[in-house]
């Protein structure tokens, strides 16, 4: 009888383990087929133009003011982060260099994947997932059209398309924000500090920032539209999508951007 | 025209349908009653294929339900009014009523679809210049009529009605009730209609079957219905707290 007792929670402990790895290959497995279907339905036909001209305009359009204005703040402020930490050893004169680099390959793909995340990914998951709660995706199905065609594939599209368009701006944004503070507060030469960056940035910097954009687009558009098509009932249900989708597009922008990063510079 | 033979449905532990025997022949209009959470949607979901059954089998004019391979055409022959009007919420209201029409296998030039969509709006007692408004902007009844106007747009052979006069007020139910049984007399369609209100079981039905613990409890003609010598039917008909159906105080 003792043995049963000190057995049982050491069992109870490996059940419940067991049922969390479980439970995340199951998950993974649900993403991946909701993924393939996506890419799927995006390449064949029916075409819904007018909801990816939506889609477009929300992911892509109606996110360029949150792109600038993060990327400018950044921008700035990265530059005066360089310039007094490259001061404690006489290096202030790299500022241009490193908050090129900085923005392109990192901050502004990533800043612009962040916002992503919390502009596009929150207002696609609460939009499906009320639509699944009043019970509109099963009337799109009575109505002769696929949800993965008409809500999905649309939104993911345009996500992809759209987001390495606001890297760029982003990343052009942020650098005109350190331009824009080291010649105003740090006393550079607007001519040589504008030289400077564009001598020392490289193709694959920008192709990394834009390849990474795409990827980041993709992830912020299908992480709101898997979790609003699984969303629990009730308002309850369309708030737990919501932050889930918008935690799981954070980690996986993250992560994405490590194993991206890793891929283009590691060698 | 729509068989149901002995089908049997479970989400997880809960057994919902427990092996449901019905048949709507063609022209009928055909009234499930039931209390609540005894799995009249989920019958009306498995019969459109939006939830599949564990077990039995469902056919539409002989055709099984889940082997029906053009999706498209099978769902064209069906309009469905949702409890809450299901109305999408980005869409003005002549694009929702005319959705089928502008897209898929019933595309219409889009003037055409306006068209149709303002006829039937009309047909439903809505004027023209609700056309261009969103649902949102819409009374309650306004956005049943709207569903409405939606589930007869392509005039469908078969029209599912989910609750149509549940949140209305006495006098909106009863309009409701009185349009569905028109348009479905005067479209000839075959009509399956899920609702509690008793009085929309007399306006709309031809015939009655009652679901209960996941069975077909009694199925006859609604003449019949109050004669029926069915406690669990008489209970629910006379909406008393006592007899054979449990409820919870």
């Amino acid at each position: 009888m003792s043995t049963t007792r000190a057995a049982n929670p050491i069992l109870h402990l490996l059940a419940r383990l067991g049922a969390a790895v479980l439970g995340t290959f199951a998950a993974v497995g649900r993403l991946t087929l909701f993924t393939l279907s996506t890419f799927r339905h995006m390449l064949t036909p029916p075409f819904y133009s007018r909801e990816f001209f939506h889609a477009l305009m929300n992911v892509g359009y109606l996110s360029l003011p949150v792109v600038g204005l993060t990327a400018l703040f950044t921008g700035g402020a990265l530059a005066l982060q360089i310039y007094a930490g490259g001061a404690r050893f006489s290096a202030e004169q790299v500022v241009p260099q490193i908050v090129a680099l900085g923005v392109v390959r990192e901050l502004g793909p990533v800043m612009v994947g962040l916002m992503m995340a919390a502009r596009v990914t929150s207002s696609i998951a609460a939009e499906i997932a009320t639509m699944k709660v009043t019970e509109q995706i099963d009337a799109l199905v009575t109505l002769s059209t696929h949800p993965m065609k008409y809500l999905t594939a649309p939104r993911v599209l345009a996500g992809l398309l759209t987001v390495p368009f606001l890297v760029a701006v982003g990343d052009t944004v942020g650098v005109f924000g350190g331009w824009f503070v080291a010649i105003k507060s740090l006393d550079f030469n607007s001519a040589t500090y504008l030289k400077n960056t564009i001598d020392f940035l490289e193709m694959p910097d920008i192709v990394s920032s834009l390849v990474k954009g795409a990827a980041f687009g993709v992830i912020a558009t299908l992480m709101g539209c898997y979790f609003g098509m699984n969303s629990g009932r009730g308002a309850q249900g369309v708030g737990q999508a919501t932050k889930s989708s918008v935690v799981a597009a954070a980690v996986l922008i993250l992560a994405a951007n490590f194993l991206l990063t890793q891929a283009f510079f590691a060698a | 025209m729509i068989t149901l033979t002995d089908v049997h449905k479970s989400f997880g532990a809960k057994q919902i349908l427990r092996g449901v025997n019905l048949t709507v022949e063609r022209g009928e209009s055909c009234v499930i009653i039931g209390g609540s959470g005894t799995g009249k949607s989920v019958m009306l979901k498995c019969i459109l294929g939006l939830v599949t059954p564990d077990r039995g089998t469902i056919t539409v004019d002989g055709e099984e339900v889940s082997a029906s391979g053009d999706r498209d055409a099978f769902l064209a022959r069906f309009g469905m009014l949702f409890q809450g009007a299901a109305l999408f919420d980005s869409l003005p209201v002549w694009q929702n009523v005319a959705f089928r029409l502008l897209r898929g296998s019933l595309k219409r030039p889009r003037h055409e679809a306006r068209e149709i969509a303002i006829e039937k709006l009309r047909r439903v007692g809505l004027s023209p210049d609700v056309a261009d408004q969103f649902p949102a902007e819409l009374s309650g009844g306004m956005q049943k009529r709207v569903g409405l106007a939606r589930a007869i747009a392509a005039d469908p052979e078969i029209i599912f009605f989910d609750e149509p006069t549940t949140g209305l007020d006495p006098i909106m139910a009863g309009v409701i009730n009185e349009l569905i049984r028109e348009i479905v007399v005067e479209m000839g369609a075959t009509a399956l209609t899920i609702t509690h209100d008793m009085t929309s079981v007399r306006a709309i039905a031809d015939k009655v079957a009652m679901l209960h613990g996941g069975k077909i409890r009694w199925h006859g003609p609604v003449a019949e219905m109050d004669t029926a010598n069915d406690p669990y039917l008489t209970q629910f008909i006379t909406g008393s707290a006592h007899g054979p159906i449990e409820t919870v105080r």
